[in-house]
């Protein structure tokens, strides 16, 4: 169907830093026990799309990427990974691969992207409408929406970072503005000419940019070399074709110039051509109307492109692991509702218990469990809603609840896990009770009756007896002496 | 005779159903076939307003009712819109079809219609009138008029087909019907063995069908038929086991298909005129365009559904009358085809993507549908190559065919696009086989270049200079929707000097006239614009209606957009002249004298919802309701009685001669 797919596959993400580390780039981190990046390319799989270019900041990590795709999709798919500086942003890297596209349509898709909407319903609204930019957009996660979906449209400015204006025309298939989380500080500002074109204008904060863009070739790449500066494909090139749409300084490709041109000849000779029959016939969308001006009297038709939006249904699953919250909430749906996008068969207590796993007297493993290949647990242990990885070693009477633990974990006898990510080869000594800690990282020797909650990340501490660490403490390579309460915020 | 009468009007099963109907009124007129002097005398002109769908069925003792074909005498008032021989063959029952007509009020064309209405409303249900019912309108001919000239139009071919197919559906209770069915059809063949010309007609067309007509049916397969009948009833009735009702319909198939003594029957007749014109004989096989799917064949709409590309759900709540045409839910098709989008491989980009916007409705209109597809197919044959062990002719005949069959699920074809693709394929398979690959692509390619630049262009601006002649200053133009011809005919009238008025008709749902106005408008012609239902409030001012057409068939009638017959019928009773203009690339050698055989579907949901009203939303969720049924017809068939010129590339000429058109251009010579 002439479209290439780029997968931008990142390196190692700065949100993401407790959780990533050059071992673990974030196209690898495991969600539910799977590399974040196996969802897009089963995604991409599954649309009999194979060959690929994935694309990945650093070279080290780029190596391990392309390690882990070669030995799992070997006879799948046709991946090329290409390995690009770090900290050239999305729009750099399709700067530094743009001599590899060749198609006439791009697509561009979030390595971090964990969905089952499917790509070609995007190409398929990308070409129907001939646009130069199609952006998948999905509801925004429910956190996000919450409190700002009582507010009516503009006050969502103000709202949480976390939400996206988006204008949309009323038949909601054109992109008339986008703005990301970081501007919304400001004042929105629309173009006049825009809203004047089309009359109306939806505002949406409730919709997120799932980074699944179908781009024009050849204007993609006319924009990343007029514009050297633009970094980022979603803050600054989605914008300016958004925001250039009704005054088109791309050249398109060779066939709109002469097909203007012939207009031209046809509007001097007072011909009829067959572009013109065919743009009379269609039912013209506000950019056709702006074009031939106000009375279809302009005289050299106005340069336009188009920019469209796909919506997901909102019974589709869609997510980024952008954030470390999104991170357990992805793992958390993806054992639980959105769970046929795990690839697993879930048994009939609805968890995944790997066979080699061994479970000890008494142990039960709740619903929308998953628990690793050869990992142990001992007596009277209970696990909910979690996902334990691979060669965990679990004491007795150990409760794990709402938590990710990953590979090679060691948990001693009496701890308490809520809410928490564990990353790979942390021990945890007996009887800690972890709640609410975003991360712990790397080596934790932490003793009995040891409370820890709210924290952020913690990386090689070790923690005497009975500590109580409260809301928002960062520890990193710290000694805690006994008795002491930390607390803060 | 009768028995086909039965067989039709059994085809409603829901009695007081409310039916939304877009067209709200079906115009048929029942034209007799003679020649042109005594025409405007004896033609008759009646406008009988039909409530399509509105009827309630006759019960079934209705048929024994009906009685043996003399007891039907009031039928013939109602002389079938289908089965009325074409008048090259007219001449030999000009007396006989006098006779008939010479019964008939042709009066005014609207009055008597509403009297008819209110005298059928107030007719219980169980004692209906035949002449007044479905009955009296569904195609009944008396043997009398209808065998002794023996033609037969191959749309009673059709016609006939479509009635046999009937029996397979779940819904009718068609029990001993079959045996009369195939005496009927006895005596149709027995007809075309005597004719001459049409005899091929008639075999090309049963043979084609994939239920012949049974002549001979063995005790057997008449009881597995039955069986398969009391098996779908059961199966409508609780909606089960469609597995083992479709199993029951492949058993009941295989007798059925390919009967021997039809076979026979159809030879003896094809060697019979093999002496006389063979060649001809294989244009009219040329011609003959495929059978038609008929949608209420179950089997056969299994089967397609097997193949199909696009996963279409079929709506569930059809009208009875339009069963035969394909609907299916709107909104549930986009989807599915996006979804498959790389999935597609053999599909060329440019035809998928012409395939998704005629699919989404972003592209309307005869003309550029038809280019679109066109140059679809242009930028396929540019991309083709043909694969080793292959020859370019076959292989891209069998390519531009699926391409063909996937636009055809996203929406059913023009008559103008099925002239295109005939245009190509008879180009491709002219191809010198010794040509090579890039200079036979360069020739094809220039071909549809030629076709589109030649039939289309060209030819609209040849009708634009004819047309421009019939305006005059201090006219009042009156025009339906939006046709690109008039459109083109109004402005270059304006830029002429010219000074006149335009009327700008539009109808719900589509509201194409807006786009026209707007344009009109914009170059600063003086309009007016109202809606379909206030035609009649602005006919007497009106000087001319100008129209355009999807299709203009060979016995002139007019196939366009629904709701143009209506306001052709209002400007005859008003004595205003009607001219069509329409591209000779769009006419068709088919005949059709009701816009029920063929036809398309629209989206019911756009006929129930009100746009920018919220408050009239008393159908929101009704689509599922058993009782009702929501018809969107696209097209409607405008006898060529209310048209007084036809404006094509070959001139003006009255709607007569057309078939003329085909005979002298058509084939070799249309086709360039």
């Amino acid at each position: 169907m002439d479209f290439q797919v780029v997968v931008l596959a990142g390196g190692t993400s700065k949100k993401l830093v407790p959780l990533v580390s050059k071992e673990v780039p974030k196209a690898l981190l495991p969600v539910a026990n799977r590399p974040v990046l196996s969802y897009v390319l089963e995604l991409l799989e599954q649309s009999n799309l194979k060959d690929l270019i994935v694309v990945v900041e650093g070279e080290d990590a780029a190596l391990r990427v392309g390690g882990w795709i070669s030995g799992a999709y070997v006879d799948r798919l046709h991946v090329e990974v290409a390995a690009v500086p770090e900290d050239v942003g999305t729009a750099g890297a399709l700067r530094a691969i743009a001599r590899h596209l060749t198609a006439n349509d791009i697509l561009v898709v979030s390595g971090d992207l964990v969905c089952d909407v499917p790509p070609g319903a995007v190409a398929a609204t990308h070409r129907r409408h001939d646009a130069v930019v199609t952006a998948m957009l999905c509801s925004a996660p429910v956190s996000g929406l919450s409190d700002s979906s009582s507010s009516g449209g503009k006050d969502k400015a103000k709202k949480p970072r976390r939400c996206n204006i988006i204008g949309l025309d009323p038949a909601k298939q054109f992109l008339l503005y986008i703005a990301t989380a970081a501007e919304v500080e400001k004042d929105i500002r629309v173009q006049k000419s825009i809203l004047r074109a089309v009359g109306q204008m939806e505002i949406h904060a409730d919709l997120m940019d799932a980074h699944l863009y179908a781009f024009k070739r050849s204007a993609l790449q006319a924009v990343l070399d007029q514009k050297e500066t633009f970094q980022s494909l979603k803050q600054d090139v989605l914008p300016y074709l958004v925001r250039s749409q009704l005054r088109s300084e791309l050249l398109l490709n060779g066939a709109q110039t002469e097909e203007n041109g012939n207009d031209k000849v046809a509007l001097q000779n007072n011909k009829v051509m067959p572009s013109q029959l065919l743009a009379n016939a269609s039912t013209p969308s506000f950019h056709e109307l702006f074009a031939s001006g106000a009375d279809g009297s302009a005289p050299v038709p106005r340069k336009t492109h188009k920019c469209c939006a796909y919506i997901a249904s909102k019974s589709k699953y869609c997510a980024r692991l952008n954030s470390i919250q999104a991170f357990s909430d992805i793992n958390r749906d993806v054992t639980g509702e959105a769970s046929h996008l795990s690839g697993y068969s879930f048994s009939a207590q609805n968890n995944i218990i790997d066979p080699s796993a061994v479970l000890g007297s008494k142990t039960t493993v709740g619903p929308q469990c998953m628990l690793g290949e050869c990992s142990q647990m001992g007596d009277k242990c209970s696990v909910k809603r979690s996902v334990i990885g691979r060669h965990c070693r679990i004491g007795s009477n150990v409760k794990v609840v709402n938590s990710v633990v990953m590979n090679h974990v060691t948990i001693g006898d009496g701890c308490s896990i809520q809410g928490s990510v564990i990353c790979s080869n942390v021990q945890l000594q007996e009887r800690v009770v972890l709640r609410d800690c975003q991360v712990l990282c790397v080596c934790v020797y932490a003793h009995s009756a040891f409370v820890v909650s709210h924290a952020w990340f913690w990386v090689s501490c070790q923690v005497g007896a009975s500590y109580v660490v409260t809301a928002g403490s960062e520890c990193k390579g710290e000694s805690l002496a006994r008795k002491e309460k930390i607390q803060s915020q | 005779m009768n028995k086909y009468l039965s067989s039709h009007s059994i085809s409603s099963t829901l009695p007081n159903s409310l039916q939304l109907l877009c067209c709200s009124i079906q115009f048929e007129a029942v034209i007799s076939p003679l020649p042109m002097d005594s025409r405007r005398n004896s033609r008759l002109i009646d406008p009988k307003m039909r409530r399509v769908g509105f009827f309630t069925p006759p019960p079934p003792p209705d048929r024994t009712q009906s009685g043996p074909p003399d007891s039907i005498s009031p039928t013939d008032n109602w002389l079938s819109p289908v089965m009325i021989p074409p008048p090259r063959h007219a001449s030999d029952n000009l007396s006989s079809t006098l006779a008939l007509h010479s019964s008939r009020a042709v009066g005014m064309p609207v009055p008597p219609s509403a009297l008819r209405r209110s005298s059928t409303e107030n007719v219980p249900v169980g004692s209906y009138n035949p002449s007044e019912s479905l009955l009296g309108t569904s195609p009944v001919l008396s043997p009398s008029s209808n065998m002794m000239d023996g033609a037969f139009s191959e749309d009673s071919a059709n016609w006939i087909r479509r009635s046999n197919s009937g029996k397979f559906a779940s819904s009718f209770p068609t029990g001993g019907l079959d045996l009369t069915a195939d005496s009927e059809a006895k005596k149709a063949q027995g007809v075309s063995e005597k004719g001459e010309g049409t005899v091929v007609g008639v075999a090309n067309d049963l043979s084609s069908s994939s239920k012949p007509q049974k002549e001979k049916t063995s005790k057997a397969t008449r009881r597995a038929l039955q069986e398969s009948q009391r098996a779908a009833k059961a199966a409508a009735k609780g909606g089960v086991a469609p597995a083992h009702e479709q199993q029951r319909g492949k058993a009941v198939k295989q007798p059925s298909q390919k009967k021997d003594g039809f076979l026979a029957t159809s030879s003896i007749a094809a060697s019979e005129k093999k002496g006389g014109d063979r060649s001809q004989e294989k244009d009219r096989k040329k011609d003959m365009p495929p059978p038609r799917m008929q949608f209420d064949d179950k089997s056969r709409v299994e089967k397609a559904k097997r193949r199909a590309v696009v996963k279409q759900t079929e709506v569930r709540n059809r009208v009875e009358l339009f069963r035969h045409l394909p609907q299916y839910e709107h909104g549930t098709q986009l989807p599915e085809l996006e979804l498959k989008f790389f999935q597609l491989d053999p599909m060329h980009p440019a035809v998928y993507k012409v395939g998704i916007q005629y699919l989404a409705g972003d592209m309307l209109g005869g003309n550029s549908r038809c280019i679109a597809m066109l140059q679809a197919f242009q930028e396929a044959i540019k991309d083709y190559s043909t694969p080793p062990e292959k020859t370019l002719t076959r292989d891209l005949t069998a390519k531009i065919n699926s391409f063909v069959s996937f636009l055809i699920e996203c929406r059913p074809l023009s008559i103008s696009m099925g002239n295109a693709i005939r245009f190509l394929k008879a180009r491709i398979a002219k191809l010198p086989i010794t040509l090579a690959e890039s200079e036979a692509k360069t020739s094809l390619c220039s071909d549809i270049d030629r076709f589109i630049n030649e039939k289309i262009v060209v030819a609209d601006n040849v009708i634009v200079r004819h047309a421009v002649t019939k305006i005059r200053d201090g006219d009042v133009l009156l025009t339906y929707g939006s046709s690109s011809v008039v459109e083109m005919i109004l402005l270059h009238a304006h830029e002429l000097g010219k000074k006149f008025r335009v009327v700008v008709v539009d109808s719900h749902p589509k509201l194409e006239g807006q786009a026209l106005l707007r344009k009109l408008v914009g170059k600063g012609l003086s309009c007016t614009y109202t809606h379909v239902n206030a035609v009649s409030y602005v006919m007497p001012e009106v000087t001319k209606v100008f129209l355009g057409a999807a299709s203009v068939l060979s016995n002139g009638t007019v196939y366009s957009r629904v709701g143009t017959a209506c306001v052709a019928m209002v400007a005859h009773a008003f004595h205003v002249p009607v001219l069509i203009c329409c591209e000779a690339y769009k006419f068709h050698e088919r005949v059709q004298l009701d816009s029920i055989c063929s036809n398309e579907l629209g989206d019911p949901d756009a006929i129930s919802k009100v746009s920018g009203r919220v408050d009239v939303n008393y159908l929101d969720n009704w689509a599922n309701k058993e009782n009702l049924q929501l018809l969107n017809l696209l097209y409607d068939a405008t006898p060529s009685d209310y048209i007084s010129m036809i404006i094509t590339d070959y001139g003006m000429v009255p709607p007569t001669s057309v078939a003329v058109i085909l005979r002298e251009y058509g084939g070799e010579h249309l086709w360039i």
